[in-house]
């Protein structure tokens, strides 16, 4: 049995999701050798740490009864430098300015020589190359697979999976809440404000929307193909972007009689990233509905070769999060 | 363009290369070649149908040149136009001018908008606009809606086109 010794650092859904998985799935990890132990886990404002490994069903409990993980002021960073562990799992919210708090937590993980797996798409579309030699001089390992796609493999299935082919395009919806807004405005032919305060009611949109709707999520999950799968050193600088809050229901119903509909479609290939709304034929594997995300990787070998799955939610993030720990420690 | 075209050739040897020579020295793309030999025709000949893709300039070549060499063509199908595209267009497409919108397109030669669909929801709500358009090629396709792109840009009207892997998928 190994034993590693990691952090939680931001809980929110995706943290929470984590410890959920890592309570359930503990019997199959320790079939397989492996004893993630949960030596802290921090909040915006609290933390809880024990070097024997933290209950995690009691953390659970305590941020649904008072909206804290601990009774200790320890930051995430501090944490991260002081308490001796193998991983950092860092869960902290996106802050596509400056890379927020996510970005000195990897840079300070990566200078004590922890390895990383991440969730948090910020500071990889702003300074991907900085965090990529941060970890290569820490001798740490890096795996964010869950920034692009949630649940969806395509970080590593473009890159483990399908080892061996050239990549010449990736494109796929991948942002949940334009697609939701989208579909239900050509089921419903209501309007683009209409569809949006639905999808704000049922959580699938944000009180301010500006970051989905816009383009910008998806953008940003663009450039870390483009930077991981195509080798680039691209920033969100780099993405043409135009988002959905223009289309009307009008011209869903023109599309629809043409045998398409309205997709809001990233697009990544060596010549451009680009995210626009595209029309895609019916029929095709990229016109997936509701608020799934789906992937479409253009092969050399193989061709093209799709995936689709959630994009987003608490135990979906997670499950991509644990498929990168378990394949950094397996071997 | 491509062109289909029925010709009948004598029933003696070495007739198909002699057929078949102008197109390559012409550079034409030969696309299929359908020859029915057990389809005599009353006069003896042998009908062949073939398929291929030439400048529009090196047709008339290709025809004077299977004349001469005494070869029949009954007939000749072009098809100027054999890539067909649809774009949607949002905005205030008829305030716009729409008519300029159109003979920019119609104007290269090489596409044409051959379909329009229009809705107009209420006065001064953008208006929605699906176009079929034609063009000699896939890359003078590509080339007629970067056109279009672009004057949708000065008229403040968004193009959603179509998603690039629908050939390849």
């Amino acid at each position: 049995m190994r034993t590693i010794r990691v952090s939680v650092i931001g809980f929110g859904a995706v943290g929470q999701g984590v410890a959920r998985v890592l309570i359930d799935k503990k019997e199959y990890l320790e079939n397989i050798g492996l004893d993630f132990r949960v030596v802290a886990v921090a909040d915006s404002r609290t933390s809880t740490i024990d070097e024997n490994g933290v209950d995690l069903s009691a953390v659970l409990a305590r941020k649904q009864s008072e909206g804290v993980v601990g009774s200790e002021k320890l930051t995430g960073l501090e944490i991260i430098e002081t308490i001796d562990h193998d991983l950092v799992v860092e869960t902290t919210p996106t802050n596509i300015i400056t890379g927020g708090v996510g970005l000195q937590n990897m840079l300070m993980a990566f200078k004590n020589g922890r390895d990383v797996v991440t969730s948090n798409k910020g500071p990889l579309a702003m300074k991907y190359g900085e965090l990529i030699e941060a970890s290569k001089a820490g001798g740490s390992r890096f795996r964010f697979e869950a920034t692009v796609g949630g649940a969806m493999p395509v970080l590593n299935l473009a890159n483990d999976v399908l080892a061996g082919n050239i990549i010449t395009n990736v494109e796929g919806i991948f942002n949940g809440t334009c697609n939701y807004i989208l579909t239900r405005m050509m089921e419903e032919h209501a309007s683009y404000e209409q569809m949006l305060a639905e999808a704000q009611e049922l959580g699938f949109a944000e009180t301010d929307p500006t970051y989905d709707v816009e383009g910008i999520d998806t953008a940003c999950k663009l450039v870390i193909l483009a930077n991981c799968v195509f080798g680039m050193n691209a920033t969100h600088e780099d993405v043409t972007i135009t988002g959905i809050t223009k289309i009307t229901p009008e011209a869903l119903l023109l599309a629809q009689n043409e045998g398409y509909v309205i997709k809001l479609i990233g697009e990544v290939n060596d010549s451009r990233i680009n995210v626009a709304p595209k029309l895609v034929p019916i029929d095709h594997p990229l016109a997936v509905g509701g608020s799934l995300n789906v992937a479409s990787v253009q092969t050399d070998l193989s061709g093209p070769i799709t995936v689709t799955g959630r994009g987003a939610g608490s135990i979906e993030t997670a499950s991509a999060i644990l498929s990168d720990m378990i394949s950094i420690y397996r071997d | 363009m491509r062109v289909s075209m029925d010709i009948e050739l004598k029933d003696i040897p070495g007739q198909l290369l002699q057929a078949l020579r102008p197109v390559s020295e012409l550079k034409g793309n030969l696309i299929s070649v359908v020859h029915h030999h057990e389809k005599r025709t009353p006069r003896g000949t042998i009908p062949v149908q073939l398929v291929f893709e030439i400048k529009p300039d090196k047709l008339n070549d290709i025809v004077s040149s299977l004349e001469e060499s005494g070869i029949g063509i009954v007939r000749i199908d072009e098809k100027r136009f054999f890539e067909h595209g649809a774009v949607l267009l949002i905005g205030h497409i008829v305030h716009t001018d729409i008519q300029d919108t159109i003979d920019t397109i119609d104007k290269t030669g090489y596409a044409e908008v051959v379909d329009l669909n229009l809705s107009m929801p209420k006065i001064n709500m953008a208006s929605s606009a699906s176009l079929k358009i034609d063009a000699v090629s896939k890359e003078h396709m590509e080339s007629a809606i970067a056109l279009l792109k672009e004057i949708a840009k000065k008229k403040d009207l968004l193009v959603i086109e179509p998603i690039k892997s629908i050939g390849v998928a």
